[in-house]
């Protein structure tokens, strides 16, 4: 991502571009851990979407869907969120994570 | 026609903006500039205000109004004073950074502890770094008239960074002084209508102000901020011209006080110029060969003319209404003897620090700097750079 010069910025720290930290891929600062989604466990209650402090939460018509790695920093609120019941949600082990983008 | 009215500072302050009647004004009252806005709240119930008048529970929370007012898309002012700035301190530096060209009127007050309601220069000074522009008033008069160029400067677009613009604490806020007042509608008319950039209510526009920025942008945003405050000086000498070409008082980075054929400087701010200049007419008519170089603009400074004109001098002395502890002298003299490093032509330069807490510095002081400054020329020999004026040693 090409990043502007001092003088190109918009005065004053104002950001024009509304919603551009979805270029800001967190996912990037996950490591060791991941969680991982097992669907037929899931209920939909949302306690996992209502929680995950970066919109991380895959939501497809309706129902929760997985986990989009591209934001998930691994945090795990999510697993601990998830009813003790299904635990739909668990942490696992995740030997390499994304490369590259996101704040440096 | 203008008219002459008896003001002090403080009155003077509130006339001008009466006279700009800014969108929105939001002050906390604090000694020695509590009457600015006694009077703008007076102004206000009499009807002769439209703007907002905000009495927030604090100077920080009034900066903050003022930051959040000028984002809006306001013309917004205040007024303050020493621990009332330093209340400001952490909302300065967010103004400065987010360009909103505030105007703030300081009552230049020293500092606690020992705790003083007196005039000296520690409250500004130690918001030097802010980001803010700072304008110095030698009196009434250069007060009302610098408060109104404030708004001009600080609102150019290349500009777009808050004013300081300071008065000596009871010197100049409470003495009383004729000064010339000009028509409201050409006050208004030199003001202009203020436009916003970017203002936060204009809702077609989806924005963030002040966002996070990390260690990939904060760099390239302060460099940018840095570029407002570097672009002011040709708006303040034009500003400056204009406001001379119109009411007849022009006004550039400094004032020079028999300078032409002077070997002898002394550099001084705000209202120890007055007495700096009768000191020097008297020097003058015992035929001593001195000037006085009185600072307007401290931030930006004007390094380059303010060298241009001292590089000639045999010696100069810089005095400083604050100190700046543990520092190899007071702001004011760091600055001076910096802009001259660079000339292999240059002056000797030694620095005094006078007035703290409202100590009187008198004809006679200057007097006796002018006596140090003579022997230091003649003999090429500067026994301190560093002293103090009318101190109990
Ligand atoms: S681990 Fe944290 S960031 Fe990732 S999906 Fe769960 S709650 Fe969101
Ligand atoms: S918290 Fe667990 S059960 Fe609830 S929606 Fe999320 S994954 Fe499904």
């Amino acid at each position: 991502m090409k990043k502007e010069t001092w003088k190109e910025l918009t005065i004053g720290t104002i950001n024009l571009d509304a919603g551009n930290s979805v270029k800001n891929l967190t996912g990037t600062w996950r490591s060791g851990k991941k969680p991982q989604f097992i669907e037929e466990k899931c209920i939909q209650c949302f306690f996992c979407w209502l929680y995950c402090p970066h919109s991380a939460i895959l939501v497809e018509g309706g129902e929760v869907k997985g986990i989009n790695y591209d934001y998930c920093t691994g945090c795990g609120m999510c697993s601990v969120e998830c009813p003790p019941k299904e635990k739909a949600i668990i942490m696992v082990k995740e030997e390499a994570k994304l490369a590259e983008g996101g704040a440096e | 026609m203008s008219t002459l009215k008896t003001l002090n500072g403080n009155q003077t302050i509130a006339e001008a903006v009466r006279q700009i009647d800014p969108d929105v004004l939001a002050a906390y009252p604090i000694t020695p500039s509590t009457a600015i806005v006694e009077t703008i709240a007076k102004f206000k119930a009499d009807g002769l205000i439209t703007g907002e008048f905000v009495c927030p529970e604090s100077e920080h929370s009034a900066m903050s109004v003022c930051i959040g007012a000028s984002s809006a898309g306001g013309r917004v002012m205040t007024a303050t004073a020493s621990q009332g700035l330093a209340l400001m301190w952490e909302m300065l530096y967010i103004a400065a950074g987010l360009r909103l060209p505030i105007v703030a009127a300081i009552v230049n007050r020293s500092l606690s502890a020992p705790i003083n309601i007196h005039g000296d220069h520690s409250d500004t000074m130690g918001a030097r770094d802010s980001g803010w522009i700072q304008i110095y008033s030698e009196n009434c008069q250069e007060a009302y008239d610098n408060f109104i160029q404030a708004f001009r400067i600080g609102e150019d677009l290349k500009v777009r960074t808050p004013v300081f613009v300071g008065l000596d604490g009871f010197i100049i806020s409470h003495s009383l002084e004729v000064i010339q007042v000009e028509d409201d509608d050409k006050i208004k008319k030199f003001v202009g209508e203020y436009k916003p950039v970017y203002p936060l209510l204009d809702i077609s526009r989806k924005m963030t102000v002040g966002p996070i920025d990390f260690t990939d942008y904060y760099f390239e945003h302060k460099r940018n901020q840095m570029e407002g405050i570097e672009n002011a000086p040709s708006v303040i000498e034009a500003v400056g011209k204009e406001f001379g070409q119109k009411f007849g008082r022009e006004y550039g980075f400094f004032e020079e006080y028999r300078m032409d054929d002077a070997e002898l400087c002394i550099v001084v701010m705000s209202s120890a110029a007055g007495t700096c200049k009768d000191a020097v007419d008297e020097l003058r008519s015992d035929g001593k060969r001195i000037g006085l170089l009185k600072p307007r603009i401290f931030r930006p400074f004007p390094y380059e003319k303010i060298a241009e004109t001292l590089k000639k001098m045999k010696a100069v002395a810089v005095l400083d209404r604050s100190s700046s502890p543990g520092a190899f002298g007071a702001p004011l003299f760091t600055e001076v003897r910096s802009a001259l490093y660079d000339y292999a032509e240059r002056p000797y330069i030694v620095n005094y620090v006078y007035g703290l807490g409202g100590r009187d510095i008198k004809v006679e002081h200057f007097k006796e700097v002018a006596l140090k400054l003579e022997k230091i020329a003649e003999t090429g020999k500067v026994e301190e750079t560093y002293g103090y004026i009318n101190l109990r040693e």
